[in-house]
């Protein structure tokens, strides 16, 4: 298990990374959104990974600690989330303002000189 | 009021007049005068009144904790040294408020110089009362930045400016050395309270540190004091109005830095380093300064360079290391501010009854000024050291030291010469301030024609400094003995030496010395005097060599020359060089401690793939691989398939017992799609065909990139691996587990920590999410888009051909009704949206939902309305104010944290309750539920804002759209 997710987690990085390379913004704007994901996942990662041990105590409170999964990991990432989509929608406004005043959408504001 | 209160308020008091003076009309002359001048009044009583108690080796305490744990306290702290120095910073302050009331000129917006004056008055205060080493530091740098402002006082004057820049550059700098060196000191001696680092001296010298901190704290002192070679600031921070010559630059900020050596003399002085390093900038800055003072041919720079070399003569004794050369230091430091400033205040009444301070232009002006005239001329005997005044005692004594044998080398034999010639060199330039200015034919060409007494006010304290200069020059005993004493005793405790304060020693070898400089000056000024009379300003040969010029070249060198070579050759404008660089670096960074640390992870185990996870990763994979293909030419299907990453990503924290962070990603994902669909139709559109042909470089480029690419891809495999793996140590997630519920109130661990426990992190989380909402607003607001890259799609065509085609039926009505049915399941679903959200928000406490989740909830029910019928359709049957939600969900949750103060607690305690609520039954609630319900109208307003920004821009092009179909470009 940890290991499917190791590789999907490097494949979204490489992913992202290599579109962040990328000389147009919509390229940049899905490697940004794909690093995200892996940032999360990893970060999620950290506190070790369980199966069938959601945070959620039962009625009355704590029976045993180690039957859960770490929380702080999970209320990282949820905000995390919460952030990644507001600098999307943000990096998406710059980009489309970029384009409309320069008529392009490099990510320098203009073509490249060949 | 008891000690303690009144040394706060002596140190408050300034800074609350420099406020009040602040906020007094531009044209309130006299008021802020006045101002000024009593609170400097008040402050000298203060002082005055706390004698009794540092008198006899007292001292006056008041400590508040500010950083305990990093023994950072906020202590005052008055031994008789400090008050001593709070004596001149007062005293003399007073006088110069008084003086400045007269000296400033009508159109000068007085009540701002009186509020800087203040506020130097309080740093300075501070510096001399602080307990604490980083106290201290802190109003070392006040000063600093308050005498930029007052140099730069006259801003319109570019000599001001410059003056000011360079006086900031330098002791701004010198500061942050001594804020290093003072740390260094503090963790040597294991605290920065000032006692203990005092006590601590042998073992500050023994620490292999010494040598480094000793450096550190001279840059400080000697920028501050203008020592040699940071001395040339000062002559240019002549620019300044005279009061704050006289007050910053000869009798008080300058003594600083001498001040800061003596503080720390018990700590730092008596070894080999202190002696030479101390030692030769003092005999440099005493030799020169009175070397260069002889040749300046402005007022105020003659007494510049001559205050330069008297502070390098305390520098001097300080050096020497032994007690009595100590008790000599600080008689000097007082003396030398007592005529000094009395000194500046008279080339400013020169200065403002003639028009020039050039003396050149100077002559005769005893016919004129009489009164002002003697007065000056008593102030420079005693800076001359004439017999009978103050500054021939600290002089004998210095002369004195200067013969005994110290730290046996070169330098030590040297001193009682030095010391001779820089006292024939002070002669000299005294004699010619007295000489040139007010003997001789009367001036023929002054600015300002029939000079004559300023108003007795102005001239008052000049009286009353000249006076002290008399009475300590011949009765020095009786008169500033007992508070010399205190002072001395302070700094140095049991090894005060035995001092006498006589004026008559007998007939001595540094009596010889005095007799010697002033013959020997005399005749130098009788010698020099044709050609001072009409020479250019600063001394044969050294004139070229001007330290202004050397700081400049300097500063643009490192600031122009080096920064433009380095911008040439590694900076870029574009984007790619620098994210590559980034990413390249990033990799680095992990990779060199990882593989140089012994980076080990554990071997892969294929044991029990699970073959439901598996596949739900291939997808994930396949999805992100292909969003990466496709994100170039076709950008639908990038966006599919980077939404199918992001459910896989989803599914992921489904299957590995997040249920919190799947509902998040699950809308978050909806919301971002549906925003960059938005966006898609104004990126210009992309034809494959065109730019298919790649030549070598770009293939190189894109196989680099790659690489990178690969290269951070299989790093961060390994590493999450890694981490995956490794065995959890006894984390904090063991106390929230347990504490959730029974100090919490709450199930859901995950949305207790968010709105709870970590609720602070929450807040500034959603404070950047507003803060992002009204960017994009802002910048949607002015923005106008590039015209749509997508021509009319056919459908609509054949639609508006069949409305035209037909009289019964108006141009649009069918476009209106198209995707009716799925419009109106839409507008339908708004009510079951929002009790979904509702539903979400209130379980959030116990099971897996909350603010966060259901505010996007709720803002999907708005975007599917927007979708339903578009903008105006929404906008004419719903009002939405995002932005009264993000300030509402703000003030929400601030207000609740702020509640729990009414109960006495910390900021954001949250107080927690089960209560039965008729058919629904048991509810979890809690305060922490009221934050959440601001985190809640928050995301609402954040997002709604965002996603109606862009909505709005489509009505936009509307209005801009012209009536051709438009062309597409060509990328």
């Amino acid at each position: 298990m940890e290991l499917v997710l190791a590789i999907g987690i490097g494949v979204m990085t490489g992913s992202g990374v290599w579109l962040l390379l990328r000389p147009r913004t919509y390229q940049v704007i899905v490697g940004l959104s794909l690093l995200s994901y892996a940032v999360n996942l990893f970060i999620f990662g950290v506190g070790g990974i369980k199966r069938h041990a959601p945070p959620i105590l039962p009625e009355g409170g704590i029976a045993d600690p180690a039957r859960f999964t770490d929380p702080v990991p999970q209320a990282l990432v949820l905000t995390a989330i919460v952030i990644g989509f507001a600098t999307t929608a943000l990096f998406l406004v710059v980009l489309l303002a970029s384009r409309g005043l320069t008529g392009t959408d490099h990510v320098d504001g203009r073509e490249q000189s060949k | 009021m008891n000690d303690e209160d009144l040394l706060l308020l002596l140190l408050t008091l300034p800074f609350l007049g420099s406020f009040a003076a602040a906020l007094l009309k531009t044209a309130a002359r006299t008021a802020a005068a006045s101002l000024a001048g009593l609170v400097a009044l008040a402050a000298l009583v203060i002082t005055a009144a706390l004698y009794p108690s540092v008198a006899g080796g007292n001292v006056v305490r008041i400590s508040f904790e500010w950083l305990p744990t990093l023994d950072l306290n906020f202590t005052l702290r008055m031994d008789g040294f400090a008050w001593m120095f709070a004596m001149l910073i007062t005293g003399i302050g007073l006088l110069v408020a008084v003086y400045a009331h007269y000296y400033m000129s009508k159109e000068d917006p007085v009540p701002r110089f009186f509020s800087f004056l203040l506020a130097f008055m309080g740093a300075m205060l501070g510096i001399a009362l602080s307990g604490n080493l980083i106290l201290l530091a802190i109003f070392w740098e006040l000063t600093s930045i308050v005498s930029f402002l007052l140099i730069g006082y006259w801003h319109q004057n570019a000599a001001a400016r410059d003056g000011s820049r360079m006086a900031l550059t330098v002791t701004g700098m010198g500061g942050l050395c001594l804020l290093v060196g003072l740390l260094l000191l503090g963790h040597i001696a294991g605290g920065y309270d000032l006692d203990k680092v005092l006590a601590a001296g042998d073992a500050i010298r023994a620490h292999p540190l010494y040598l480094p901190a000793l450096i550190l704290v001279l840059m400080g002192a000697l920028t501050k004091s203008a020592q040699f070679p940071f001395h040339f600031w000062l002559p240019n921070a002549m620019a300044a109005p005279t009061p704050v010559s006289a007050y910053l630059h000869s009798a008080t900020m300058v003594k600083a830095g001498v001040f800061l050596l003596v503080r720390l003399w018990p700590a730092l002085s008596g070894t080999y380093e202190w002696f030479w390093l101390v030692g030769l900038a003092g005999t440099a800055t005493l030799l020169l300064g009175a070397y260069f003072a002889i040749f300046q041919q402005d007022l105020k720079g003659l007494l510049a360079y001559s205050t330069i070399s008297h502070l390098g003569l305390i520098t001097t004794l300080l050096s020497l290391g032994s007690p009595l050369a100590a008790v000599a230091a600080i008689f000097h430091m007082m003396n030398h501010a007592t005529f000094k400033a009395s000194l500046f205040m008279a080339a400013g009444i020169i200065d403002h009854e003639t028009g020039t301070r050039d003396m050149r232009r100077l002559s005769g002006l005893f016919r004129f000024l009489p009164i002002t005239a003697t007065l000056a001329m008593v102030a420079s005997a005693a800076m001359a050291g004439v017999p009978l005044l103050n500054g021939f005692l600290s002089k004998e004594m210095f002369f004195a030291e200067t013969v005994e044998t110290h730290a046996d080398s070169m330098l030590d034999k040297a001193l009682p010469y030095i010391a001779t010639i820089a006292g024939a060199f002070a002669v000299t330039y005294s004699l010619r301030f007295i000489h040139t200015v007010f003997f001789g034919p009367p001036p023929t060409d002054l600015p300002k024609a029939e000079p004559h007494e300023p108003p007795h006010w102005m001239r008052l304290p000049i009286e009353l400094l000249v006076l002290l200069c008399l009475i300590v020059g011949m009765v020095p005993a009786m008169s500033i003995g007992p508070f010399l004493h205190t002072a001395v005793t302070a700094v140095l405790g049991t090894e005060t030496p035995e001092y006498s304060l006589a004026v008559w020693h007998g007939f001595n070898l540094p009596l010889v010395m005095s007799i010697v400089a002033l013959a020997a000056g005399t005749l130098l000024y009788l010698l020099l005097r044709r050609y001072l009379a009409t020479c250019e300003n600063g001394p044969p040969l050294f004139r070229h060599l001007q330290g202004q010029r050397i700081f400049e070249r300097i500063l643009v060198t490192v600031s122009w020359k080096w920064a433009r070579w380095l911008e040439a050759y590694s900076g870029t404008r574009r984007l790619q060089p620098q994210l590559r660089l980034l990413t390249a670096l990033g990799f680095v960074a992990a990779f060199v401690p990882l593989y140089f640390g012994g980076f080990h992870p554990r071997p892969l185990s294929f044991a029990r793939p699970d073959l439901v996870f598996s596949m739900i990763w291939l997808i994930g994979i396949f999805s992100a691989l292909g969003a990466a293909y496709q994100a170039k030419y076709h950008r639908v299907a990038a966006l599919t398939m980077l939404g199918g990453a992001g459910l896989m990503t989803c599914l992921t924290f489904v299957w590995l017992s997040a249920p919190d962070l799947a509902l998040t990603q699950l809308l978050v994902e909806v919301v971002t799609t549906v925003l960059i669909l938005l966006g898609l139709r104004w990126l210009p559109k992309r034809n494959e065909k065109i730019d298919n042909t790649v030549n070598f470089s770009g293939r190189l480029r894109r196989l680099r990139d790659l690489t990178i690419a690969v290269a951070c891809g299989i790093g961060m495999s390994l590493l999450s691996y890694a981490v995956m793996t490794l065995p959890v140590p006894d984390a904090i997630a063991n106390y929230f587990l347990e504490k959730a519920y029974t100090e919490g109130g709450g199930r859901n661990v995950v949305n207790v920590i968010l709105v709870d426990f970590r609720a602070f992190d929450t807040m500034g989380e959603i404070t950047v999410l507003a803060i992002v909402a009204l960017t994009v607003f802002a910048l949607l607001r002015r923005f106008r888009p590039a015209a749509d890259s997508v021509a009319v799609p056919e459908q609509q065509r054949i639609q508006n051909a069949y409305d035209d085609a037909r009289p019964e039926r108006a141009p649009g009505d069918t476009v209106r009704d198209y995707l009716l049915v799925p419009s109106v399941i839409m507008q339908w679903l708004f009510p079951v949206i929002i009790t979904f959200a509702a539903f979400l928000f209130v379980r959030g406490h116990d099971l897996p939902g909350g603010g966060f989740a259901a505010g996007i909830a709720m803002a999907i029910a708005f975007l599917l309305q927007y979708l339903a019928g578009g903008a105006r359709w929404a906008e004419d049957r719903l009002r939405i104010l995002p932005v009264r939600w993000i300030g509402a969900g703000l003030l929400t949750a601030a207000a609740t944290g702020m509640g729990s103060w009414l109960f006495g607690r910390p900021f954001l305690t949250t107080y927690a309750q089960y209560v039965d609520i008729p058919l629904i039954g048991k509810v979890p609630l809690a305060t922490a539920m009221l934050f959440d319900l601001g985190v809640f109208a928050l995301v609402v307003g954040a997002t709604v804002l965002m996603l109606i920004a862009l909505a709005h821009q489509s009505i936009r092009v509307y209005r801009v759209r012209s009536p051709e179909p438009l062309k597409s470009e060509e990328a």
